[in-house]
Order: structure tokens, then sequence, then C-alpha cells
């Protein structure tokens, strides 16, 4: 019964995977490497393939084109029964008519395995719930449903775990703690977890790796810190957490050193953080990374004058100001509330700072 | 006179439901009643109380060969078109083939035809076939239409199954076979169960199409027919009354056993 397939382990490989629906492409020449052991998250916005990547690994879907392997073994068309890969389903998709110890005995007793019990107890103290292992599924809170449902996936020690929004359904407290749990369990159990959301948040604090996926295709792959620090397309700029972009015009690269002249005033930025193709960029920088001034520049900083502060809103740990600079484009500004901030009212006018290394350029039809 | 008002504003529901059970359950009461007249030859005049017709149901001639035969017409029938219609439930709601809304059409059509036009066309048909009214031809008939019944609440069943689950057993290792075994059908079982009563409830209590295709073969509600001309005997509402506390009984014990259930999984 043990083919190649089925106890195949290592990395998880997909190359050039396109998915058609009709003329309708969801998945479109993807190509990536999931390593051993390692947190992947897929982060997207709603409809952009997510759910049909997933499958695709699972085996529920077959691949137009491409191929898909982990390890050495080639799984592209193995049956989904012979694919060393569990899925955490996004509604949980309990067993209704079974205890839930018979829904986390499943795989294994489908495997032929006749002395479950142990294994079935010691994955359900894992996620403490062994005083329920005699109720239905109906019978238990959504948070506890995913919990189950987790249970019964990594019980059979597959070499890929797939979480597809399992934590959607769940309140923000919730969904924290469970936050919490999961990346807990996967470094308890050691498997590959693919987790699919479109939460960025929730994908900065769990995954070791984050894949941003927008229309079918992979804009951007790498730590949370790198996607958030130097984002490579405006899609991703925008989509973990929050962007300014302003456009402006190349003037020179010294091979270390853009300089960008934006509406009149001089930008610098490392030469490598610059990603755009022709002489007009998107010049970008979080809006934590700006210091606001009532006074003229300070020296060997990007400046910006002639901001008028038009929104101020107070959020505990930080100060929000929105500036509105004389080309009528708002800038986002949050300042630590740490005392050392000016005061500033509603009004003002201001020049707003920031390191050059803390900037990035983009192609504009990024 | 405000009081009495009051009371019945509040009550008015108890009242309602009361009479309406009443209502229902008159006749019922009625022919269980009978069932204990010491009658005779017709049993329309309360003559007085005995347990004798109980004591011995089949007492009178041909009571319980006709019950003998609807049973088994019943049994067969049901078991029939339980098998026949689960399958034809399954390819409908499951695939998509070529002719498939015109069968979904064909399948409504013996529950909108009057039963007296198929009794009679379907005897019509056996006669031009050259085969007699009998047992068999009875079964037959009653297989088609209770197929209907059976497509059709099986069909709600597995239309109301969340395709997510087979995808989570393919998932969890089971195969083709397996996933069946284990997860559609189980979860499918009650909606087959109920098409099974539906179907032998129909079949027991067919008369029309029945007394066209049945030929010299007497069933339950057959005989119950013909002996009115004469008077029904006591027996018949033996079997009536029995029939329904067993239905009762099985309602009943049903809704306990739910109940049990739900509180020891709590
Ligand atoms: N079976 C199908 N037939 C046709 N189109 C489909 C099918 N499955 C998915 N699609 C389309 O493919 C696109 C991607 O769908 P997918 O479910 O992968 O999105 P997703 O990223 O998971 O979105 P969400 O975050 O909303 O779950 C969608 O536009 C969807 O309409
Ligand atoms: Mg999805």
């Amino acid at each position: 019964m043990v083919d190649m397939a089925s106890s195949a382990t290592g990395d998880l490989n997909l190359r050039n995977i396109t998915k058609s629906f009709g003329d309708f492409v969801a998945v479109d020449d993807l190509t990536l490497t999931i390593p051993k052991g390692s947190f992947f998250a897929l982060l997207g916005p709603s409809g952009c393939g997510k759910t049909t990547t997933l499958r695709m690994i699972a085996g529920l879907e077959e691949p137009t084109s491409g191929s898909i392997s982990i390890g050495e073994s080639d799984i592209t068309h193995t049956k989904p029964y012979k694919r060393p890969v569990n899925t955490v389903f996004q509604n949980y998709a309990l067993f209704p008519h079974l205890t839930i110890f018979e829904n986390v005995a499943f795989g294994l007793r489908r495997r032929g395995q006749k002395d479950v019990k142990d294994a079935v107890e010691k994955v359900l103290s894992l996620v403490e719930l062994g005083h329920l292992k005699d109720r239905k599924p109906g019978q238990l809170s959504g948070g506890q449903q995913q919990r189950i449902a987790v249970a019964r996936a990594i019980v059979n020690r597959p070499a890929l775990l797939l979480l597809d929004e399992p934590l959607g359904a769940l309140d923000l407290k919730l969904r924290r703690q469970m936050q919490i749990e999961l990346k807990w369990i996967q470094t308890e159990v050691g498997i590959t977890f693919v987790h699919v959301t479109h939460d960025q948040e929730e994908a900065m604090t769990m995954a070791d790796t984050i894949a941003v996926m927008n229309k079918g295709r992979i804009e951007q792959m790498g730590s949370p810190v790198e996607l958030y620090e130097n984002p490579e397309t405006v899609f991703v700029a925008n989509f973990l957490g929050q962007s300014n972009l302003i456009e402006g015009h190349v003037q020179s690269d010294s091979g270390a050193e853009t300089s960008v002249d934006v509406h009149g005033s001089r930008i610098l930025l490392p030469s490598s953080r610059n990603r755009g193709k022709e002489q007009k960029v998107l010049v970008g920088v979080r809006p934590e990374k700006i210091n606001i001034h009532t006074s003229s520049t300070s020296a060997g900083k990007n400046a910006l004058e002639g901001g008028v502060v038009t929104d101020i809103s107070f959020v505990g740990v930080s100060t929000q100001y929105q500036v509105e600079m004389p080309w009528k484009q708002e800038i986002m500004v949050f300042e630590q509330n740490d005392g050392g901030a000016p005061n500033i009212r509603k009004g003002d006018r201001v020049t707003l700072t920031w390191e050059p290394h803390f900037t990035f350029a983009l192609s504009p039809e990024s | 006179m405000r009081e009495v008002s009051r009371w019945f504003s509040r009550n008015l529901i108890r009242i309602y439901a009361a009479l309406a059970f009443i209502y229902l359950f008159i006749p019922v009461a009625y022919t269980m009643a009978f069932s204990f007249n010491d009658s005779g030859k017709r049993n329309l005049i309360w003559q007085g109380f005995t347990l004798k017709n109980w004591a011995n149901p089949c007492g009178a001639p041909e009571v319980c060969t006709a019950l003998g035969n609807s049973l088994k017409i019943g049994v067969i029938s049901t078991l029939i078109a339980t098998i026949l219609g689960t399958m034809i439930a399954f390819a409908l709601g499951r695939y998509n083939f070529r002719g498939r809304s015109s069968t979904n059409l064909i399948i409504f059509l013996p529950m909108a035809t009057p039963e007296i036009v198929l009794g009679a066309s379907l005897l019509a048909m056996f006669l031009n076939l050259g085969i007699n009214p009998g047992f068999w031809p009875t079964v037959i008939a009653h297989i088609m239409f209770c197929i209907s019944f059976v497509v059709v609440t099986v069909k709600a069943r597995v239309a109301s199954l969340d395709p997510k689950l087979e995808e989570a057993a393919r998932d969890l290792y089971a195969n083709e076979y397996q996933t069946f075994r284990r997860v559609t059908f189980p979860l499918v079982l009650p909606g087959i169960a109920a098409a099974a009563l539906l179907a032998f409830s129909l079949s027991f209590d067919d008369f029309i199409i029945t007394n066209f295709n049945s030929g010299t073969v007497t069933t339950f509600p057959k005989f119950v027919w013909i002996s009115s001309a004469r008077g029904v005997p006591a027996q018949a509402n033996v079997i009536g009354s029995a029939m329904f506390l067993i239905a009762l009984i099985i309602v009943v014990a049903g809704q306990f056993a739910g109940n049990a259930r739900a509180k020891r999984n709590r």
C-alpha cells in the first residue's frame, strides 16, 4: 500500500501551474517552492486564486498545466487519497454523523491502522479537547470545531498541512488566540503548514514566509519583514500595511544612490530599493517612518515642505496626522506618543522628513 | 363576564388545538371502538363490548389473506422502488448527463397523473402484452408510482449534502468506495429510510391502481371496499387499529431514542 507518493517528504514545488475554468484563468503560471517544515502563508484578496491553488496541491482539482511535486516525487496527477497532504477546510467539513473521536480517527482507519486509540487521544489532548471525544461536531463551538479540524488533519502526520482560512469564521479575540495556538502546534509537530488568508496581520504574525497573490499570480514572496520594508509592487505596498506613494522622476543613479525629483524636492534612496524601470517612478515611504516638524528641515534627510495638517487622530500608542501637500495629495504620518512629538494643531504648516534608507521606489504600472 | 372572556383569550390556542385534535381523531377513535364491538356480521351498530375480535383477528375469512397480500406487495415494491429510486436520485443529483432535465420531468409525471388514469392505462398495457392482472402486475404498478416519491425524497437529501464532506473524506485517504460507504451513504440514509417508509405506506394504502391490476388477488384496502357492501367485519377494524398503534409506537419510540441520545451526548 505504501507507495512513493504517499510517503514523500521534502520541499513542495509548484512549477508553472496554470488553472483555467473555461476562459477564466484562476491561477496563472505560478511557480513557488515551500521549504519543508516552514510556516508558509498565501496572502491575497478575495478571488485571487488562493483556494484554487490549495485544491490543486490537495488533488481536489487538476492543474490545466504545470507540475506539483513533494521532494522527488511528482504528485500532479496523484489521487487526493494517495497524497501525503491533509487539508483544514474553510468551513471545517467535520463529518456530522461521526463522533469527534471517529472524525479524528477517520484518516488513520482509512489507511488501515488498527489501533488508533493512542494516536487519537494524544492529538486530542494536544488541542485540549480530549473531554469532548464522544460528542458530535454539531455540539461544539466554532473554535472547538476548528481545533478538531486541525487535529483530524495532523493526526495523520502528513508531509504538508493545508489550511484554507481556518480562522475566517471566528471573532477577533478567538482568532488571535487560535493564531498563537496554530503557530505553537506547527512548531510542536514540525509539519509544513500552508496557510491561506486574506488577513495581512494574520499572515505577518504567523508565517516564516509570505507569498502575496493577486489575480492568479504571485506578486512577491519573502519574510514578513522583507515584504513590509521592501515591497516590490504597488499592490504589495498597499496590501501589507499602509504606504504613502508619491509620483517622481529619477534624476540620477550613482549605482549606490538614486536621486528622484518629487514635485521640486530631491529625494534620495539606495539604488537597490528602486524597482522602477523607467524615469517615472512612485516614491514610497511608510507612515511611521516619517517625522513631522513645524520648523524647517534638518540636513541629511529626505524632506518635503509646504504641507498643511488637515486631520489629527489620537490612537493611544500613536498620533496619526493627515497632511495635505501643495500638489493636493494627502500623506499619512504616524508619530509615537513618546513625548518627543511637537505640539501640532490642525491647519499648521509642516515639513515632513525621513531617512533615505526607508525610502523605496516602484514602477507605477506594477 | 370579563373573567370569562379573559379566560378564553388566554386559552384560545389550547382550545383550538383540542378541537383540531378531536376532529382528526374521531374517525380513528371510532374505528378502534368498533374493533371491540360484539357485532356478528354487520359492524354498524354497537352491540356490546368484547375482546374476541382482538383475540382472533383472522376470524373473519379472507381478512388475513388480504393483509398478507398487502404486506407482500408492500415489502417487495418498497424494496425495489427504494433501490431503483435511490440510484436515480444520485444520478440526477450528482451527475450531469444528456437527458437529465427530461428525466427529471418524467419522474414527476406519475405523481401528477390521476390514479384512476394510471390504473386504467396500466391494465390496458398489461392486457395488450398478454399479461393477466394479478400479484406481479400489481407489484410492478406499485413500484412505478413509488419510485417517483423515492426519487423526490432522496434527491432532496442528496442535494443538501455538502460536497466538502466528500472532499474531506478523499483528503483523509478514503478512496471512491470508502467515501461512499463511510460518508455519503450514512448521510443520505435518513432520506432513504424516509423514502422507504413513504413508499410502503403508499403501496399499502393504494386502492385505485390495485383494483385495476390485481385481478383475483385481494389486498387489504380492496377487501375492505368489497366487504363494505355487506358490512365490514370487526376484524378489519382490529387490523386497522393495530396498524395505527404500531405506527404510533414506532414514532414515539423514535422520539424517545432521539431525546435519549441527545441527552447522553450533552
Ligand atoms: N469551479 C470553478 N468554476 C469556475 N470558476 C471558478 C471555480 N472555482 C473558482 N473559480 C474562480 O476562480 C477565482 C479564484 O477562486 P478562489 O476560490 O481560488 O479564490 P480565493 O483566492 O480563494 O478567494 P477567497 O478569499 O474569496 O476565498 C475566482 O474568480 C472564482 O470565481
Ligand atoms: Mg478561498
